[in-house]
């Protein structure tokens, strides 16, 4: 019953064309009664003379007249013509009726969940298991789709004919309308509770499948150890163990689903041959005629197959209770929200942390208490071992963690009470890993402002030293990114990713270590034109190359969360302590010449 | 474009193919015949059932009279009874066969990608694979056990319906017939326009699907650069299409059924007008009309039937076609008949007959150029002495792991010869030489199992003993003896469960646990926790001691303590000599140093996990 209510609920917006198309089903399936009564009409009433047997036929003679029809028997077939085409109509209405009820649902279902997972924190994403979730905002919706579009309005049609048709046979004659229906309980419940079986057995039967498929995967991503340690005849037995488990399981669930045909069938037709055995009967008796054990008969072969298949229908439900709930979990995590009230103002200011504290959600410090001024303007420099909580500081400027402890000024404002969006859209912060997606560089570089002047991308992209190689591509900075495109390496997707950055005004900018795959050289040159443009910009370079770092106006030495040494190059390397050590190594070469 | 994408094949019904996948399967040959003649039987017997009421009708009832009731109530039931084994038994048996076939071609299949050589891995994907292993395996068992029988009833069925029919009345019988081949025709063009439409569909949900990873992917960078509203934007126009698609695909097939009932019934009240005049007349009697009725309706189903298993069997043909291509496809290298004869087969192979390798190796004019024609390695000659250690350097993609691959014989020179203790390399068979193999990835690859599973993969018949030492040998010993279980401990699928310094000492005590004359290890450059870290370097210096090694070399210590350091740039060898001579030269060598090296070595220091 949830699950009819959760249903339900999805039709919000489209109930009106449910309405209609019920409305369509409901005549269809009226309608769909009629032929076997024209038949049995022109067979007792028009070729045979016998009394009529229900309003209907009556109706029928009315109409037509009985003589009319004996003499013209091409009207049956006009008639049957007729009515199916109206039929038809309908049916193909209904269809498209739903068709738009469901693809309107679908649509909507896509987009409230591709809206949410954007509007998800940050947090959210980090720890976030990429594949899992796509799994889940594509098949679980395609499950639910293939439920709405195609058992839920079998279901619908099924109990409408059934009881329609049961009032009509139960009008022509009582006692074999019961023997008629006697079966379709059973028929049902039967169907309900082996198809439920089948369901745990086949969810079984995807864990081996799984198991299979495993093995196989493991097998090619391992496939130089396997070749390397000539393991091809172990693993051939490996893979064979499990492929004859999962014939051996297929071949029993088969027997059993052939065992569940064989019985419902048996019950099916034997239904059947009771109508024929008792309907002769019957007529024998005088109490029906032909045409009337004709229409018994083909009732009962409309009825008795779609009831077996609604316990079918039945069953599956679990499954879409399964992926509603898979997609309401990801709808229930809590959006991101901006802080009502927020301010937008200049960011043009100091920078000053004051004995902030943060930790993840595992409680492990990263800040702790943490102080330090950045003037307006400044160009500071932050070297640190990873979980020092160097990009933690990023991470909280941009608002995309909030700090707990402390206070985080930026001139006057507190930055709790500045607004998100003005923050984002006023820092500029080019990450460690960042993303290009997959359209052309020109678009992917057009991202971050709403208009940008063909200059503007020029004077960009020469900045970060990506026009050179951009122009090289076949089609420039119409190229492709991604999958369906070239694959840039990282020094060149860190150079675009700056490019994108440096388009917009910012009034800070960070690079989180997001020079790190270029060589020094470029480093430099890079360096070197974005003092000139952005001289006046406070500017946040974390990186673990002492050259990067040394021709800062400050360097921040971060360990364990707290600045532990600041300074200028010369000034570090006067002393002892992580600055100089990562020194040493990395002119360690020079020592090692000048000792020839 | 990637060679590897969707390609839409030829869709015209290709017989050469489908009698490869028979001659694939044909172990299952009896299970076909048999499921052949269970659905004739089965098509007879549902040809038997409408007759019952039909004589019901013209016995019991027009004649007036219940004799023979009993007699006819036995055989109905027989008769059904006799139904419903045949279903008991098709649905069991074509089961069978469809489980049967599928678990041949993935047996094929994964016994060929056994065989197959490195370049066919290094060009296709995993996910293909996989497609062709899973997806399209169990396809092919579908259409075969299932479409393809079903084709043999729906043509018995139709066989044995036209031929009752016709012994009853040829007229009617031409009237039904009549109605038929529109109705086949109408059938095939609708499913080809559905066909056509299904695959937009299925184009536009690719292009969904990806949407939402790239949309998950790319949430940290949406969020920097606040374009969450534009990415929406873009991703209601993806949905909005594939609206419309689907709209119009259930449009289409709306229309279908329709006009199929519609055709059914036209020849329904064909008959009841004909018919009826006949039964006036007397010409025929009421129960042959009602059996002509049942008749007329039941033929739509097989007719449907086929129009409905052409177009699976056609789309199935992408499957097939894939499936065979795998299996079919022969491996780069191979040893000769002659090799195998002695040393054996990979599958099967004669350890007994094998020579024990000192672990001296010879390029000998070497060539050797991908099959794209990029060439590599050129008129190349090196001569390591056994128990030599040798570090290979360079940037990434140089071509460091060509050569490796050319020692492990996973590619071939194609030119010049390898020699190994003085003979070619292709006189041994392949899984000679690498059971004489270490090798140590950069990113190692464990299997799901326990600890001492993974490390006795060097050595299936390896007792505990050996697997504890060899665990010892490498330092694992301790952290492996700190865990809950022990040597029991199950690592996880690819080792997820254990760190990757760890998984690195698990891998050198698997392979020397081989103990092999020939060591090739790709030094790791990921971060590993200083401890372990240190008793890497410890077992790196053990487990090289006495081996011809070819390393990879990322670390300053490894570089520096080699006997040989190639430098490559480019594919080809620029430089070679010791450390000191190399620096010295100031040439290419200095320059990855100062700049490659120094750089990983510090990021090393600064990622260390704390």
């Amino acid at each position: 019953m949830q699950t009819f209510k959760r249903l339900y609920k999805l039709t919000k917006g489209n109930r009106h064309l449910y309405l209609l198309a019920f409305l369509c089903i409901s005549i269809t399936v009226v309608i769909a009664l009629i032929p076997p009564l024209i038949i049995s009409f022109t067979l007792d009433n028009a070729i045979m003379g016998q009394e009529y047997t229900t309003f209907v036929h009556r109706i029928f003679a009315d109409i037509l007249g009985t003589e009319n029809v004996r003499n013209n028997l091409w009207i049956p077939l006009v008639a049957i013509v007729t009515i199916t085409l109206v039929r038809s109509l309908l049916g193909y209405t209904n269809n498209r009726l739903q068709a738009l009820a469901v693809e309107n649902i679908i649509r909507t279902m896509r987009n409230t969940i591709y809206d949410h997972l954007q509007k998800l924190p940050y947090s959210y994403h980090v720890k976030a298991q990429t594949g899992e979730l796509i799994q889940r905002a594509t098949s679980a919706v395609d499950n639910i789709r293939s439920f709405i579009a195609g058992q839920a309005s079998e279901m619908m049609r099924t109990v409408l004919l059934a009881t329609i048709a049961l009032v009509v046979l139960f009008n022509l004659h009582p006692t074999l309308a019961v023997i008629s229906s006697v079966a379709l309980p059973a028929m049902f419940v039967a169907s309900y509770i082996f198809n439920k079986r089948f369901k745990k057995a086949f969810l079984k039967q995807d864990e081996m499948e799984g198991e299979l498929f495993e093995t196989i995967q493991e097998n090619l991503s391992g496939v130089r150890v396997v070749r390397a340690f000539g393991r091809s005849a172990h693993e051939m037995e490996k893979f064979s163990k499990k492929n004859d488990k999962f014939r051996g399981f297929g071949q029993a669930l088969f027997r059993q689903r052939a065992i569940y045909w064989a019985c419902s069938d048996f019950v099916g037709l034997g239904q059947l041959a009771a109508i024929i055995v008792f309907g002769s009967h019957f007529a024998i008796q005088g109490e029906i005629t032909v045409g009337t054990l004709i229409i018994f008969t083909m009732y009962a072969n409309n009825l008795i197959w779609p009831v077996r298949n609604m316990g079918r229908i039945l069953a599956d439900m679990g499954r879409m209770g399964v992926s509603l709930d898979r997609i309401e979990n990801i709808l229930d995590e809590p959006q991101e929200t901006d802080t009502p009230g927020a301010i937008s103002p200049s960011l043009k200011e100091d920078i000053t942390f004051s004995g902030v504290h943060f930790s993840y959600e595992d409680n492990k410090k990263i800040l702790n208490d943490l102080d330090f001024t950045i003037k307006n303007g400044e160009t500071v420099a932050i070297l640190g071992s990873t979980g020092s909580g160097k990009s933690t500081i990023v991470h909280l400027l941009l608002r995309l963690y909030e700090y707990g402890e402390g206070s985080v000024k930026i001139g006057t404002n507190e930055l709790k009470n500045i607004s998100k969006s003005h923050l984002r859209k006023k820092i500029g912060l080019v990450l460690q890993e960042p993303f290009l997606y997959s359209k052309t560089i020109q678009q992917n570089l057009k991202m971050a402002k709403d208009t940008v002047l063909e200059r503007e991308i020029l004077a960009a992209t020469k900045t970060a030293k990506a026009h050179e190689f951009i122009e090289s591509f076949e089609k420039k900075y119409e190229t492709m990114l991604g999958e369906r495109g070239v694959t840039l390496s990282g020094g060149q997707r860190q150079r675009v990713a700056i490019a994108r950055t440096v388009i917009k005004d910012s009034d800070i900018l960070i690079f989180d270590d997001s020079l790190s795959a270029v060589d020094t050289e470029t480093d430099a040159q890079i360096r070197e034109a974005l003092k000139e443009k952005s001289e006046d910009t406070t500017t946040i370079i974390i990186s673990q190359r002492i050259s990067t770092l040394r021709e800062a106006g400050r360097i921040f030495v971060m360990e364990r969360g707290r600045i532990t040494d600041t300074g200028i190059h010369e000034e570090l390397i006067a002393r002892e302590g992580l600055y100089k050590k990562i020194w040493d190594i990395q002119t360690m070469l020079e020592d090692e010449l000048s000792n020839e | 474009m990637n060679e590897f994408e969707d390609q839409e094949y030829s869709s015209d019904f290709e017989l050469g193919l489908w009698k490869r996948l028979f001659y694939h399967i044909r172990e299952h040959k009896k299970l076909i015949f048999k499921i052949m003649f269970l659905f004739i039987l089965l098509a007879v017997v549902e040809t038997a059932l409408p007759m019952f009421s039909a004589f019901a009708i013209d016995n019991f009832i027009v004649g007036g009279t219940l004799e023979g009731l009993p007699q006819f109530i036995a055989l109905y039931f027989v008769v059904i009874l006799a139904f419903c084994s045949l279903v008991f038994g098709f649905v069991l048996t074509a089961g069978k066969l469809e489980t049967s076939i599928v678990h041949t071609i993935r047996r094929k299949g994964f016994e060929k990608l056994q065989q197959l050589s490195y370049s066919f891995y290094d060009t296709t994907p995993v996910g293909y694979i996989m497609a062709r292993m899973t997806s399209d395996a169990q396809r092919l068992g579908d259409t075969v056990a299932w479409a393809m029988m079903e084709l043999v009833w729906s043509l018995a069925m139709m066989l044995f319906m036209i031929i009752v029919m016709l012994v009853i009345s040829p007229f009617l019988t031409m009237i039904v017939l009549a109605v038929m081949p529109l109705l086949f025709i109408i059938t095939i063009l609708f499913r080809k326009i559905m066909l056509k439409n299904q695959r937009l569909i299925r184009k536009q949900n690719s292009k969904i699907t990806a949407a939402i990873a790239e949309g998950i992917n790319a949430a940290r960078t949406t969020k920097t650069l606040i374009r969450e509203s534009k990415n929406f934007e873009e991703f209601d126009g993806l949905t909005t299409k594939m609206k419309r698609l689907s709209v119009r695909a259930a449009v289409i097939s709306a229309a279908f059924y329709p006009i199929i009932v519609l055709i059914a019934n036209v020849a329904v009240g064909l008959v009841v007008w004909n018919a009826g005049g006949q039964v006036l007349v007397d010409q025929i009697s009421l129960g042959t009309m009602s059996l002509f009725l049942n008749f007329t309706m039941l033929m739509f189903e097989p007719i449907m039937q086929m129009a409905r298993v052409f177009s699976e069997i056609q789309s199935a043909q992408a499957s097939a076609e894939r499936t065979i291509g795998l299996i079919d496809t022969e491996p780069d290298i191979s040893d000769t008949p002659e090799v195998v004869e002695k040393y054996g087969s990979l599958l099967h192979p004669k350890p007994e007959n094998w020579p024990v390798l000192q672990g001296d190796i010879v390029f000998d004019n070497v060539s050797f150029s991908y099959k794209t024609g990029e060439q590599v390695l050129e008129n190349f000659n090196l001569h390591i002495k056994a128990g030599e250690k040798i570090a290979l350097v360079g940037e990434t993609g140089a071509g460091k792991s060509t050569i490796i691959n050319l020692v492990c014989h996973f590619y071939e020179p194609t030119g010049g010869r390898i020699l190994i203790d003085g003979v070619d390399y292709r006189k041994y068979s392949q899984i000679l030489l690498q059971s004489n193999l270490g090798y140590v990835l950069q990113t190692p690859h464990l299997f799901s199992g326990t600890i001492k599973e993974n490390i006795r993969y060097g050595k299936l018949e390896a007792t505990d003993e050996e697997v504890v030492e060899a665990a010892n040998t490498v330092n694992a010993h301790d952290f492996i003896s700190k865990l809950e279980h022990g040597f029991d401990t199950e690592v996880g699928e690819g080792g997820s469960k254990i760190s990757t310094g760890e998984k690195q000492l698990i891998s050198f005590a698997r392979a020397i646990l081989k103990n092999p004359k020939i060591f090739v290890l790709d030094e790791a450059t990921s971060s590993i926790d200083t401890v372990t870290e240190q008793l890497i370097q410890k077992a790196v210096d053990k487990v090289l001691k006495n081996r011809t090694s070819f390393i990879v070399a990322h670390r300053l210590s490894t570089i520096r303590s080699a006997d040989r350091i190639l430098v490559i740039k480019n594919g080809k060898i620029f430089e070679q000599g010791n450390h000191k001579e190399l620096i010295k030269k100031r040439g290419y060598y200095y320059d990855l140093y100062t700049t490659q090296f120094t750089k990983e070595e510090s990021e090393r220091i600064l990622n260390v996990a704390d």
